[in-house]
């Protein structure tokens, strides 16, 4: 870890003017970005702390519910009403780290965290993601947990996100604010695909700080539900998972939102799963012949193709958990 | 197919040429001029801060490089080495301390953005010469072997326990799952709890 500076503002504007200097990150809970200073991964001279802004709290509001970009992964999964009314984030937020680490993680730093690509953790290994034209040695090397959706010659590092599977299935947004105020991003543009630029990650300005997320009530909100596999219990990133959200009438589904996780490289949506299901009786061969088209366009590299199948079985997994809620 | 194979592929033009510009850029052999250029370091004054922690309940000042951890600043600062170093990455749970009642991985924390916290380390658990009744649970269930992890594992424990969590099995073992084991007494760290639990609800509650 190079030696670097700290400093706390208290307003965007000076974050923003603080952010935007090169060789700074800004830290909220520290949790991604400390052991990535420490491996020499990212390095930084300036750190700007962003507690101090005012991100926090969670709103709930006719229209949907405001997640502050500070508040702590355990803070949300412990809200009573995004529980209730959201089931697919709060078991997405309780399915991913440790309870000591939800207790530092921040809800905006979860978005933001970087890949668990082991190319890109290994400071002595070419990455084009870490080190721009380097190369991608996740290609022919150890690609188990690698991306089949979604990458480029030049990188197939997957989103480790389990948080934002769900708020993509959800439509989620993102409000980013910068020196001159705010925008909204719908969380499904907000990561960008690696194409030939793998290193750049999202659509963020320099100095724009994400702070808020907005999760709009839907009539599927409350039916949702968040599906994780992975290689052992507890405590692991997902090899693959699934979010399902559903509006039925009767057994006969209005509209699906689905999406996965651990299989590409940005948080995945897919909407011919959900066309597929519009309309369609709430069984299990539906739900089998939908997840068939997820895998459309999947490129499997030579240790990851188990996940074409394992991604299809955790959809139809998500798909008839979600048929049972009450 | 058979691994020299692989090893020939890897070796064929476009992958060598490939190979070889990695190599340069990364200027093969220097593990220092890997990666993205360094950053010029800030000036040696604006390392340093000078802070102060609320730990087991003391306030303790202390002058640090600004990338100290709490992890650091209690075990090389402090001579508090009871929170012990697994993986200092976030990964093991050995470095568990609490902060306002809340667990945390103290390698994880920078300890510049600790002010202000209480700080409880396994050194603050006892009280007036007395176990805390986790402590003293895992030494009846015999809930450790080489004791590394123990410390992590019990004011995790302890966290656990006040976040008011149903003491099942499966329970625990989804809220300790931050807390690894490597010699494996999970079994006795699992009867542990159950008996802390039982006890806090049969007495007076447990203090932290
Ligand atoms: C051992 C381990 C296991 C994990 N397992 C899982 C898992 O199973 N599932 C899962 O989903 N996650 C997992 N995580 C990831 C964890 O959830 C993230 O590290 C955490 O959510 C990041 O939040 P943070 O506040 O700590 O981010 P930080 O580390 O503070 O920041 C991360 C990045 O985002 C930037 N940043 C943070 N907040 C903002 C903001 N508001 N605006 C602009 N930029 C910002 C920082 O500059 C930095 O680049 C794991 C992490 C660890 C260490
Ligand atoms: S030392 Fe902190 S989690 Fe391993
Ligand atoms: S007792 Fe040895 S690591 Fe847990």
């Amino acid at each position: 870890m190079l030696p670097f500076t700290y400093s706390r503002p208290r307003n965007i504007g000076e974050a923003a003017t603080a952010g935007a200097q090169p060789g700074t990150e800004f830290i909220a809970g520290g949790t991604d970005l400390l052991p990535l200073l420490k491996e020499g991964v990212r390095r930084a001279n300036r750190l700007v702390d962003i507690n101090d802004l005012p991100l926090g709290g969670i709103r709930h509001e006719a229209a949907g519910v405001r997640l502050g970009a500070l508040t702590r992964m355990s803070d949300a999964a412990d809200d009573e009403r995004l529980r209730r009314d959201y089931p697919a984030v709060v078991e997405a937020l309780l399915a991913g780290a440790s309870p000591q680490l939800r207790n530092l993680a921040t809800v905006g730093g979860n978005l933001l965290q970087h890949t668990r690509c082991l190319y890109f953790h290994d400071a002595a290994m070419p990455c084009n993601k870490r080190q721009p034209g380097s190369g991608c040695p996740a290609w022919d090397g150890q690609n188990r947990g690698n991306a089949i959706l979604g990458g480029s010659r030049a990188c197939i590092a997957t989103h480790a996100s389990d948080l934002a599977v769900a708020l993509v299935a959800l439509e989620a947004r993102v409000v980013l604010g910068a020196r001159h105020g705010e925008r909204e991003v719908p969380l499904a543009d907000f990561h960008r695909l690696p194409g030939d630029t793998p290193q750049i990650e999202t659509v963020l300005e320099p100095g724009e700080v994400i702070t808020a997320i907005f999760v709009p009530a839907a009539p599927y909100s409350r039916r949702s539900t968040y599906v994780k596999l992975r290689d052992r219990a507890s405590f692991e990133w997902a090899l693959t998972s699934a979010a399902a959200a559903l509006d039925l009438a009767g057994d006969t589904i209005r509209q699906a939102r689905v999406a996965v996780g651990g299989v590409a490289t940005k948080p995945w949506r897919l909407p011919k799963v959900e066309e597929a299901l519009a309309g369609a009786r709430a069984d299990r061969s539906i739900f089998h012949a939908a997840a068939e088209l997820a895998a459309q366009g999947a490129e499997p590299r030579q240790f990851n193709a188990f996940k074409v199948e394992l991604m299809k079985r955790a959809i139809v997994r998500a798909l008839a958990d979600a048929g049972s809620l009450a | 197919m058979p691994s020299w194979s692989r090893r020939v592929f890897l070796l064929s033009s476009a992958s060598a040429t490939f190979l070889l510009t990695a190599a340069k850029r990364l200027g093969f052999g220097q593990r220092s001029a890997a990666a993205q250029p360094s950053p010029a370091p800030p000036p040696p004054e604006a390392q340093t801060a000078e802070i102060a922690l609320t730990i087991n309940g003391q306030l303790q000042r202390l002058r640090i490089d600004l990338r100290t951890t709490l992890l650091d600043a209690l075990r090389n600062h402090l001579g508090l080495t009871g929170t012990k170093k697994g993986c200092d990455l976030g990964q093991c749970g050995a470095c568990t301390v609490l902060a306002d009642g809340r667990r945390i991985n103290a390698c994880l924390a920078l300890a510049v953005m600790q002010q202000g916290k209480d700080i409880t380390t396994i050194e603050g658990l006892a009280k007036d010469g007395e176990q805390h009744p986790v402590q003293a649970a895992f030494i009846e269930q015999d809930a450790f072997q080489c004791g590394y992890c123990t410390p992590g594992q019990i004011m995790s424990a302890v966290a656990f326990l006040s976040e008011g969590h149903e003491p099942t099995d499966a329970a625990i073992r989804e809220w300790m799952s931050g807390n690894l084991c490597r010699c494996g007494a999970y079994p006795n760290i699992v009867e542990a709890i159950k008996q802390a639990a039982h006890q806090s609800t049969n007495h007076a509650p447990l203090h932290l």
